[in-house]
């Protein structure tokens, strides 16, 4: 299929951007999103043109790190997926395909489509862990009695891969999702009881301090989460904070 | 407790407990002025007690045009400071396909809202001030109904005020439902909440819209 492509160019942070677009023939239903990125490239450097940069790793939809708004949309057109999941035989010869970075405030350009996410390591560091001391006693987190939903809510708020598409599709660019998860996984827990007053605090505090936008309960980016990351999170997340306050 | 007033969950708690707390407000506002309709004798009755019993007029008052004010100038602040979250805006966004327009486009349904209040409060709340404080015209338990009746004579005041209605629907909506997740309830109850709040969204404004077309429909002729 010909598609005609309309990409985000950006030399670095401290230069002023623009959409260039590129036509590009023979693309496979069968390849993924990123593949047909890398053949975009391979053209790009044969012909002695920088090539677009873009953020991948794993290449199946377990490291969050490729970040991009398709078509007005995180990772594309269909849900639960991340790009690299993205498969080009969800677009159609002719097509025009708008590809751009996530647009937050609190995660800056660092060159055309990759940009700086390190707003949400430092919201983790401000309170997404445990102290929990090892030891060579085989004494470890199963010997705690936990009742298998509070355990499967848990872990679901674990799935959380941080890769963003909560701020780039919510029209307030708001962490709140990506947040409320990482409280979540540890509030539910017995392990995240000893901390559960400073980490809400500290954590809603950075994220504040990032610059991202309040959450208006709009829902965007529960439908967008390519983990499925239920608003319950949020909920959850108002909760502990108000609980926390009243405490701390 | 400083964290709770300064933080992003703490602004939302106030656009939450600001709205319920209308919402609660238009819940009584509209209990008096179906009996408009119904019973213009009632009406005036309890027209008469809500604007000369002293707590209604100087505690409830008050604290009802501060639940205004806290509610709009929040509102104002959130937009703004969401909008400079963004930077950058996307060359090509679709919004619609995550997230009901409702939801996205409350500042502007609040703005309709804001304005009509500003026309309701010329046309009911300065007239009553200007009869007792300006004019200090005698109490007559009677004139209510009539007031109210003529008010909506002229088209153009019934079709805004049906218009403000329709947008009020649109706001609650959205708004009503989304203070409970706000204040952090989430659980089997919400699907019933939901349900609840978007019914009221639809019969509360709407009764309003009929209450003034009826009264545009009804004159009183002399």
């Amino acid at each position: 299929m010909k598609l005609y492509l309309k990409i985000w160019r950006q030399k670095d942070a401290s230069t002023k951007g623009q959409m260039v677009d590129y036509t590009l023939d023979g693309v496979e239903s069968d390849m993924s999103f990123l593949e047909m990125l890398d053949i975009l490239n391979e053209e790009l450097i044969s012909k002695g043109e920088e090539p677009i940069e873009f953020d991948h790793d794993c290449r199946e939809g377990i490291c969050g790190t490729c970040s991009l708004q398709i078509n007005g949309r995180p990772h594309g057109p269909d849900t639960m997926i991340t790009v690299c999941q993205l498969h080009m035989r969800s677009f159609n010869d002719g097509d025009e395909i708008v590809i751009e970075p996530w647009r937050a405030k609190a995660f800056p350009v660092i060159k055309d489509l990759i940009v700086d996410r390190t707003a949400f390591d430092r919201i983790q560091q401000a309170g997404g862990y445990i102290s929990v001391n090892t030891s060579g006693r085989p004494v470890d987190a199963n010997a705690i009695p936990i009742k298998k939903h509070i355990a499967d809510t848990a872990m679901d708020a674990a799935t959380c891969i941080g890769c963003g598409a909560c701020v780039a599709a919510c029209k307030n660019a708001s962490a709140m999702l990506f947040t409320s998860a990482k409280v979540s996984q540890f509030a539910l827990l017995p392990q995240g009881q000893v901390e559960a007053v400073d980490r809400v605090q500290n954590m809603v505090r950075q994220m504040d301090l990032e610059g991202f936008g309040n959450c208006t309960n709009t829902g965007a980016c529960e439908i967008e989460c390519p983990k499925g990351i239920s608003l319950e999170n949020i909920a959850r997340m108002n909760r502990e904070y108000f609980s926390a306050s009243i405490k701390g | 407790m400083s964290g709770l007033i300064k933080s992003s969950i703490a602004r939302k708690v106030v656009m939450a407990l600001s709205g319920l707390f209308l919402v609660f407000f238009l819940t009584q506002h509209f209990v008096i002025n179906i009996t408009s309709v119904i019973d213009p004798e009632t009406f005036n009755s309890w027209s008469h007690f809500m604007g000369y019993n002293p707590l209604v007029q100087f505690v409830l008052q008050p604290v009802l045009i501060a639940g205004v004010i806290i509610h709009f100038v929040m509102g104002f602040v959130l937009e703004i400071q969401n909008k400079k979250a963004r930077g950058i805006n996307y060359v090509k966004y679709k919004g619609s396909a995550n997230a009901p327009w409702v939801s996205r486009n409350m500042i502007y349904s609040g703005l309709v809202v804001l304005a009509f209040l500003g026309l309701h409060f010329y046309d009911f709340w300065v007239h009553e001030m200007t009869y007792k404080y300006v004019e200090f015209l005698p109490q007559d338990p009677s004139r209510y109904h009539a007031e109210t009746v003529e008010k909506f004579a002229p088209f153009w005041r019934t079709i805004i005020y049906i218009v403000s209605f329709i947008l009020l629907t649109l706001h609650l909506w959205h708004g009503f439902s989304s203070s409970f997740q706000t204040m952090g309830v989430n659980n089997k109850y919400t699907p019933a909440i939901k349900a609840f709040a978007k019914i009221f969204s639809v019969v509360i404004p709407l009764g309003f819209a009929f209450i003034a077309l009826y009264h545009h429909l009804n004159p009183i002729t002399h």
